[in-house]
């Protein structure tokens, strides 16, 4: 029984950490709270289900999810925010809000309101490491999450384009000097994150078996408050506060059975943690 | 005379035009971003439902309560808020919302899931309020509000707001007590919010949990940011014409939420001042017209 609750807290927190990823990349360099950024994780649930509808394989269907997101992001970033950038905070991020909301609407008004089941049959074995067994869903998330982080991860530390990246992050304007394209690397930064959205609508998708307009709205807020966990625009922060969130609420709402709602817990996570960090776990001021 | 409809209509829209105005308070003079703004009239509403149910208090002190229990608990707030700047203020608030409408819908104390109800009109010389004289009490409560936005803005306070709000290590310099304004904004702010709260239990007769959440912080937000936020008459309009539209738009039933998104992001991207800010097009063409005009600070 606590096994299989870690197991569904590893999962949970794998999934998050594909979504947050994408929005601590953004904020990283554009320093704008991507609302709409949930809004492209259930595109990417809606695309990955009509495309397995289509084709029948799983991981068509993922890649096709993780293509049509990545664009949409790009077109998101050229169209919404390069043009706010310069105004108050607040002006993205009510855009943002806008967009997320108009987005919800249009997949219901094209996909109808009801819950779609996604079977996607996905040919994958349980994982048994000692007493902690993950079913077939489980591993495949952890899998594909796992692969992704792990490409992400080679990708940032050990290539020219990575130093790019960590270097707009950390300085936009000195970066451009060094004759480094920081717009290239903004979009680079949405391709890369939107894509991992999409990902994660797919998988989220399969492990539920559904997929339905509003599967974003508790993840656009929640994940806000797990990259402000990890410290906002901190890629491995934002890891560590996704496992860690994902562990603690399945653990205390599942095991020692708190009479709290689970979505709420990020939320008080975050704001105790903000009391004694006010930048996040792994934040530097 | 009015129609019913229309009275009841006036009346959801006056109680958002305290909201935005309050909120106008935190966010436009004072600069802090709240996403949260709905817990604290939820906070009202609930400490105004429970003292006339239960506790058995007329309307009136009720009403005051309201609006003290949420100032107290905006000061309270605002303390961990201090500790946070811009993005991470805009994140705690929102998770406050959160956290506030989870202790409201969890704890058996507040109705949990099925809220409260049983709440009557407020009586005046024991006569209860029809719908036009409660329209008229939220009038009277607006014009309150503006009153005090005016008289503030008019003293150090509204100064000392508009210098956190440009620079807040400039002003702290220029020996401001910044956390003492701050925490003022968020307790006038929470203050109006309260007041509008006890008006809507009051009106509605019947709360629940969803009244107040994050949504609705939300909505409230997109009528100031709509209208012109950091302007008196900014929240004002855009409280009256977001509020109107889902009256309006009753034809496109289908769609209105839909555009109201799209309406949002346009604006943003093409008068991100909004609608009657500094920089708006209607503003600005206001004053070609009246070149010879100096026109006030706001």
């Amino acid at each position: 029984m606590l096994w299989q609750q870690i197991a569904n807290g590893i999962a949970t927190g794998a999934v998050y950490a594909l979504t947050t990823l994408g929005l601590t990349m953004v904020y990283g360099v554009l320093r704008v709270l991507h609302v709409a950024h949930a809004g492209i994780y259930t595109l990417g649930a809606f695309v990955g289900l009509f495309t397995y509808r289509a084709t029948g394989s799983f991981w068509i269907g993922l890649l096709a999810a993780m293509v049509v997101c990545a664009i949409v992001g790009v077109l998101i970033e050229r169209f919404l925010y390069a043009p706010l950038l310069h105004l108050p905070r607040i002006v993205p991020l009510i855009g943002s809000i806008g967009l997320f909301i108009a987005m919800e609407e249009g997949f219901r008004i094209v996909a109808g309101p009801y819950a779609l089941a996604y079977d996607a049959e996905v040919q994958f074995g349980n994982l048994a490491l000692g007493p902690l067994r993950l079913s077939a869903p489980q591993t495949v998330i952890l899998v594909v999450t796992l692969v992704l982080l792990g490409l992400l991860w080679l990708l940032l530390s050990r290539s020219r384009i990575g130093l790019a990246m960590r270097a707009t992050a950390m300085d936009a304007e000195t970066t451009s000097t060094f004759g480094i394209s920081t717009r290239a690397v903004v979009t680079l930064n949405f391709i890369i994150g939107s894509a991992l959205a999409g990902a994660s609508g797919v998988l989220i998708g399969v492990y539920d078996n559904q997929v339905w307009p509003t599967m974003g709205s508790i993840p656009a807020y929640k994940c806000l408050a797990i990259v402000v966990l990890g410290g906002l625009g901190n890629i491995p922060g934002s890891v560590l506060a996704s496992f860690v969130i994902g562990l603690a609420e399945t653990l205390l709402i599942g095991v020692v059975a708190i009479p709290f709602p689970r979505d709420a817990l990020a939320f008080v996570a975050m704001i105790l943690v903000l009391m004694f960090r006010p930048h996040g776990l792994l934040g530097r001021g | 005379m009015l129609s019913g409809y229309v009275v009841t209509v006036l009346i959801t829209i006056g109680i958002y035009v305290i909201l935005a105005l309050s909120l106008n308070i935190i966010t436009g003079y004072a600069g802090q971003i709240s996403l949260g703004h709905a817990a604290f009239m939820g906070i009202g509403a609930y400490t105004s439902a429970l003292l006339y149910t239960k506790a058995g208090w007329g309307f009136w002190p009720a009403f005051l309560a309201a609006g003290a229990m949420a100032a107290l608990v905006g000061a309270i707030l605002a303390i961990p808020c201090l500790r946070v700047r811009e993005d991470f203020l805009a994140i705690t608030t929102m998770g406050i919302n959160f956290v506030v409408e989870a202790v409201f819908l969890y704890i058996p104390f507040f109705g949990a899931g099925m809220g409260i109800g049983g709440i009557n009109a407020p009586t005046l010389f024991g006569r209860e309020l029809e719908k036009t004289g409660f329209l008229t009490l939220v009038v009277l409560v607006i014009l309150a509000t503006i009153a005090a936005d005016r008289w503030l803005m008019r003293s150090w306070t509204g100064l000392a707001w508009s210098a956190i709000r440009e620079d807040e290590h400039a002003a702290g310099a220029m020996g401001i007590d910044v956390v003492r304004f701050k925490v003022l904004a968020f307790m006038l702010g929470s203050a109006g919010a309260g007041f509008a709260g006890s008006l809507y239990a009051h009106f509605l007769t019947f709360i629940m949990p969803v009244n107040f959440n994050f949504g609705q912080s939300m909505v409230i937000l997109s009528m100031v940011v709509f209208g012109g936020i950091g302007t008196l008459r900014g929240p004002i309009i855009g409280a009256i014409v977001l509020g109107a539209l889902p009256e309006i738009s009753r034809p496109a039933m289908e769609y209105r939420t839909f555009l109201y998104g799209i309406l949002l992001l346009l604006l943003m991207r093409f008068q991100p001042d909004g609608i009657l800010g500094e920089r708006s097009l209607v503003v600005r063409g206001w004053r070609a017209l009246r070149p010879n005009r100096v026109v006030g600070i706001r």
